[in-house]
């Protein structure tokens, strides 16, 4: 055995220059695109924020929200878009044309406005079978007035075989912003309480195992749904002290959680063991070896809402329709700033980090 | 999950890590590595290392598989991904590791159709799903993942599968950690042995490590409790002055290990007269080759192969990391030009290596609080 080691000053300074990169713009120094740019983590951020976000600058891009707000004639409306590529296009719980419909509808909602319209963009390949443009487009056409939006205008384009996986879809979409709350990635303070509306990770492990990879069977079913009814909720019920809610899309509850403490300059303290998660999904996650924070949902939110509002807007989150499970999971606090911290069910503490690209399946 | 919780039960580890405090003799610094990287992982996952008292340290060693590659190796699986009308498959894990020149993700935005796989079996259904094509797998990893490259070689003879082969990369677990106890600078008081490793090849030849260097080894299970349980036995068996091979993960490892696993193995396998390891450099019968009797299903054999020695980067300290002799954080580079972003090293790539998951989980000093 040694002699005990003094504590080391090295360390508390690396600790230091990594959480003030963490703190910086990314910088988007890529050499080509890869799939890690699209699954909604760190590399996803480089691009946006070390790409697109300096190149369009504006304040309502700067936000980095669900939906972008432009005042017109004095009334703020919230505009939003987001394209559809997923693969299978249809999935247990779902399709892509129910995603490209609740999808946007949820961005809008997230930034506080109820959707009222959307646009529609189809690419689809040659070849494809009609029958299954038939069946999306009916699948559309419910899932928005299930939502209670209109689809007012669209595009059609067709590409040759080879150049899209049948169909993507691209949906945009308005809503006025709603005079009960301002919302704002900005927003948190220390103290706030964070909220989760329901059960984590069963679109991403659905369309895991419906592509068929990993000879794993389990009954997991998306959870694509419509988030308005919940965001109404809240409002309702905690209107001024609402500071911000995030639909927990790519990249998770992880990316939501790190954005947000990042935009705010709070740190974050969630308990592993509040975090509902589906037996299956954590099931699948386990033998995969992912993380269920950093899969995808389609129909989860998270709100962060100062302590005095948060019993009332946790009770209205229950008795909303998708809202059921919600439970509290944590709470801003001030350092270290920027970062979120996690306590293990098991009692230890650690650092709740964002994928860098896609949760890629660990070997043993 | 039944059969798991138990093994993450919190007071159950409150009243482990109390034992651990009583056992260890006040004043001492104690360093006990644990092996493989799937400890690494659960002790960041789980926090771990919160519980345990400041003079207890767990070094994290050369058990990451993905970590151990070495970049001349990811050039030539690249080399191979690009050969006209190959199916690459491989871990999802080995996606993202640097070679020279690019990662096998680079490598497939280039082009390459490189395609990941949860297990080998699947690389061969895409074989006969495939047959104008040639599938090649990336085997990678010890003596856990090897009997199944072995038994997906079987089968694939067994089934006259013609355009599958396989890029063989596996290696043994002992001939590394001979290599680190014979390190002059190496400062360790005990191991918590590889319980999966274990699963196949037992408990049994880890004695090396008691019975010539005098180290105590306990063969661990890789729920928070098991780890804590084996870090309770490395103790008392340093304060009862005793060292032996314990197993603690009796529920999955016999002392023998795995039968038919190893006979597979050695039908299919044979030990190379050296392989390089990633910052460990050259270490003689650690690698496993395709036997000759499998021949026709070795990739090195039927594709061409560079076969280029490219020597690690040299601010990269991974082989001190691996050996327990630096930690994470003292390496020259670490969060500042190597991160999980862009690592240098494979320690930063591998969510199991020793670098990455003190970047993604341990950057928070336990003594700091959160306010």
């Amino acid at each position: 055995m040694t002699d005990v080691v003094a504590p080391s000053g090295r360390e508390e300074k690396i600790l230091g220059i990594i959480e003030t990169a963490r703190g910086k713009r990314p910088k988007f120094r890529d050499p080509c695109i890869t799939m890690a740019h699209g699954a909604g983590g760190k590399a996803t951020g480089t691009l946006i924020e070390g790409l697109l976000v300096p190149a369009f600058a504006n304040a309502a891009l700067d936000e980095l929200g669900d939906a972008g707000i432009v005042s017109v004639a004095g009334t703020d409306v919230a505009l939003s878009t987001d394209t559809y590529v997923v693969k299978p296009l249809i999935f247990p719980g779902g399709s892509i044309g129910e995603l490209a419909v609740n999808g946007t509808a949820n961005d809008l909602a997230c930034a506080g406005a109820r959707p009222l319209a959307l646009t529609l963009g189809l690419i689809l390949e040659e070849g494809l079978d009609s029958a299954v443009v038939r069946e999306q487009v009916a699948v559309m056409a419910a899932t928005a007035t299930a939502a209670g939006v209109s689809i007012v205008t669209g595009d059609t384009k067709v590409v040759e075989r080879g150049s899209a996986d049948g169909m993507y879809l691209n949906t945009a979409g308005i809503g006025v912003r709603d005079p009960r709350a301002r919302l704002s990635p900005s927003a948190l303070r220390p103290g706030d309480q964070l909220l989760l509306s329901g059960a984590i990770g069963a679109h991403g492990m659905a369309i895991m195992l419906a592509r068929g990879e990993f000879e794993l069977m389990a009954e997991i079913e998306s959870d694509t749904r419509c988030l308005w009814p919940a965001v109404d909720a809240l409002l309702d019920a905690a209107g001024a002290h609402l500071r911000c809610i995030r639909d927990a899309t790519r990249g998770g509850v992880a990316s939501v959680l790190n954005e947000l403490a990042r935009a705010s300059g709070v740190a974050m303290l969630v308990e592993e063991a509040r975090v509902p998660v589906d037996p299956a999904v954590g099931g699948a996650a386990e033998i995969l070896g992912l993380d269920p924070m950093q899969i995808a949902n389609e129909g989860v939110l998270v709100a962060a809402v100062a302590p005095e509002g948060a019993e009332r807007a946790l009770a209205a989150l229950r008795a909303a329709k998708a809202g059921e499970r919600a439970v509290l999971i944590g709470e801003c606090r001030t350092e270290p700033t920027g970062m979120v911290l996690v306590e293990s069910g098991f009692g230890g503490r650690r650092v709740m980090d964002q994928l860098v690209g896609d949760p890629l399946p660990r070997i043993c | 999950m039944k059969f798991v919780d138990e093994f993450r039960d919190r007071g159950l580890g409150r009243v482990l890590a109390g034992e651990i405090a009583e056992a260890v003799e006040p004043g001492r610094h104690v360093k006990v590595m644990e092996v493989c990287g799937g400890h690494t992982h659960s002790i960041y996952k789980y926090g771990v290392d919160d519980l345990l008292p400041e003079n207890v340290e767990l070094v994290h060693g050369p058990g990451c598989p993905v970590c151990v590659i070495p970049m001349g190796r990811v050039d030539d699986a690249i080399a191979l991904a690009h050969h006209p009308g190959v199916i690459f498959t491989c871990f999802g894990d080995m996606i993202r590791v640097p070679g020279s020149n690019g990662s096998l993700l680079e490598a497939k935005a280039a082009g390459a159709d490189i395609r990941i796989v949860y297990s080998p079996l699947d690389a061969l259904r895409i074989a006969k799903a495939d047959p104008e094509r040639e599938v090649v797998f990336f085997a990678i990893g010890f003596e856990t993942t090897a009997p199944s490259t072995a038994l997906t070689l079987l089968r694939a003879r067994q089934e006259g599968v013609k355009n599958f082969s396989c890029f063989c990369n596996h290696v043994t677990i002992v001939p590394p950690l001979r290599a680190l106890l014979e390190s002059p600078d190496l400062r360790l008081d005990g191991f918590v042995g590889p319980g999966h490793v274990a699963t196949v090849v037992g408990a049994r030849p880890f004695e090396f490590i008691p019975d010539d260097y005098g180290k105590p080894v306990v063969v661990s299970g890789f729920e928070p409790v098991d780890i804590l349980q084996s870090v309770l036995m490395v103790l008392r068996q340093l304060s009862d002055g005793r060292c032996a091979v314990e197993n603690q993960y009796k529920r999955v490892v016999p002392y023998d290990g795995n039968g038919a696993a190893l006979k597979a193995m050695t039908e299919v396998f044979a030990l190379r007269p050296h392989f390089e390891w990633r910052g460990l450099g050259f270490i003689s019968q650690s690698g496993l080759r395709i036997s000759d009797a499998f021949a026709d299903l070795d990739a090195e054999l039927r594709f061409e192969v560079p076969g280029v020695r490219v020597a690690d980067p040299k601010a990269c300290q991974c082989g001190e990391v691996l050996k327990g002799v630096i930690r994470p954080w003292e390496c020259k580079v670490f969060g500042t030009a190597c991160t999980p972003e862009r690592p240098i090293g494979t320690c930063m790539v591998s969510s199991e290596g020793a670098c990455a998951a003190y970047y993604n989980y341990g950057r928070f000093a336990r003594d700091r609080e959160v306010v």
